[in-house]
């Protein structure tokens, strides 16, 4: 069975994944990555409005490479997430629901999906220029300052990941080695 | 005494640049193939499928392989007998960089350390300079992710650790890496040397051809071991699981003071990029 997420997303669709499962997502998802992050979380902190609103949205951890004249999109894919990691139960408590990106979460993390009923998936590393042919549309909606970094609002079709952090707290990569709590593995 | 024009550097290194980050070397593309016709576990024989489809688009719609187009990593012999005319090798370097990443529309990556201000061009190139005999000046550049130089690692050792000791820290550093770096991985093993020695070594064991064992029959053997146990962890492409966490092993070894054993493991991503061209 093929699995489809829309964005927004809605909890029922969220409590029906599994750590492993393979989906395909469509919608709106906002790049970030840890520049964007810093500036999210100082607005939160401070009761500022975020540069979208949140509730319901897919946050992608990719900075993508320039985009050429009479293109969409350049190449795009997904950064190391764990670095997202300590910024990630406040945006989780603000409502965001799913989290696009490579490698593993901290026990926090995992912990907060599990309270907050959102995902963690993550999307096949180095391959940008394939996973860039999902993305029917793509503009700069916060900090351009920021070059790669900036927050980009992209909309796209079918982009593959895999289920890593489910809303019930399993761990894909969990399920074969032991967790550290720096989100590290044993041996 | 031979002389290299700076321009006709500057012209090399841009196109390299850009080059290296759309095409694989055909070693890399070959060996991941063969993995996905091996891969006998479902999600991991996805993946490989999935890379191998991204190394087509990318060749027909010159397009980077990954946006993480890299710290640009430039490695150089230069002939003894070669003289360059028109300006400093590594300004050279460095305004080619900064042409292939702009006109190739490559993301740039470096920034201040930690007031994290991108310089804007990718620049400062890392320059390692080698002077060898004669009158060439080859050039390499191995654009290198961050994902997976963030998992890379350094020990240093106490001689007592030997063979069994170096083993184990190359095993723990890739399962502390795990899905991280985006296996499957090509290792660079440095061991011997110093603090700066080692992880030069294992960066250089990076560039050598896939399949190429080590000249040192050994050094040879141990790559096989340890690539064949780290291939049982079950990390697999991605991490999703599966045998194919590593396409090499590659060690460097170097003579390191009596006191010390320093062994550095450089790991690479399956998107294991360089070129090479003679000027």
């Amino acid at each position: 069975m093929t699995i489809h997420l829309h964005a927004p997303l809605n909890e029922t669709a969220l409590l029906s994944l599994s750590a492993g499962d393979l989906v395909f997502i469509s919608g709106p998802v906002y790049t970030a990555r840890d520049a964007a992050h810093q500036k999210m979380a100082q607005m939160l902190e401070s009761g500022r409005p975020l540069p979208f609103a949140i509730r319901g949205q897919i946050i992608y951890y990719a900075g993508p490479c320039p985009t050429p004249p009479g293109k969409i999109c350049n190449s795009l894919g997904p950064t190391t997430s764990s670095r997202m990691d300590i910024y990630t139960p406040a945006l989780l408590a603000a409502g965001l629901k799913a989290m696009l990106g490579k490698g593993r979460r901290s026990l926090s993390v995992i912990e907060a999906c599990r309270q907050e009923k959102a995902v963690y998936l993550a999307v096949i590393g180095g391959i940008a220029a394939l996973t860039a042919q999902s993305v029917l549309k793509s503009e700069i909606i916060a900090w351009p300052e920021l070059g790669p970094e900036a927050v980009h609002r992209l909309e796209i079709r079918d982009l593959p990941a895999i289920v890593i952090n489910d809303c019930q707290g399993r761990d894909f990569y969990g399920i074969r080695g032991r967790r550290t709590e720096d989100g590290g593995q044993k041996g | 005494m031979r002389q290299v024009d700076y321009q006709e550097i500057v012209e090399t290194v841009a196109q390299m640049a850009v080059a290296a980050n759309i095409k694989l070397p055909l070693d890399v593309e070959q060996a991941i193939n063969q993995a996905a016709q091996k891969e006998s576990n479902d999600l991991g024989r996805y993946v490989l499928k999935q890379i191998c489809l991204n190394q087509a688009i990318a060749e027909k719609e010159e397009m980077p392989l990954c946006q993480d187009t890299g710290s640009a990593v430039v490695f150089v012999e230069l002939g003894q007998e070669t003289q360059i005319q028109g300006g400093l090798l590594d300004d050279a370097i460095n305004a080619g960089v900064a042409k292939g990443y702009r006109e190739g529309y490559l993301r740039k990556s470096m920034t201040h350390p930690w007031l994290r201000q991108n310089t804007g061009d990718n620049t400062p190139a890392i320059i390692h300079l080698r002077l060898v005999a004669g009158d060439c000046c080859r050039l390499t550049i191995a654009p290198k992710g961050g994902g997976a130089e963030n998992m890379s690692a350094l020990a240093m050792l106490p001689p007592s650790a030997g063979l069994p000791g170096i083993k184990d820290f190359v095993r723990q550093t890739v399962i502390k890496a795990g899905p991280n770096p985006c296996p499957p991985l090509v290792i660079g093993v440095g061991v011997g040397g110093n603090f700066e020695k080692a992880p030069l070594l294992a960066k250089t064991a990076l560039i050598r051809p896939l399949g190429q064992p080590s000249p040192d029959p050994e050094v040879a053997a141990l790559e096989q071991e340890l690539l064949a146990e780290i291939n049982q962890l079950n990390i697999g492409p991605q991490g999703f699981g599966g045998q194919t966490t590593a396409l090499a092993v590659h060690i460097e070894i170097f003579p390191c003071h009596i006191a010390s054993l320093p062994v550095a493991v450089n790991l690479n991503c399956h998107v294991s990029r360089h070129v090479t061209f003679e000027l």
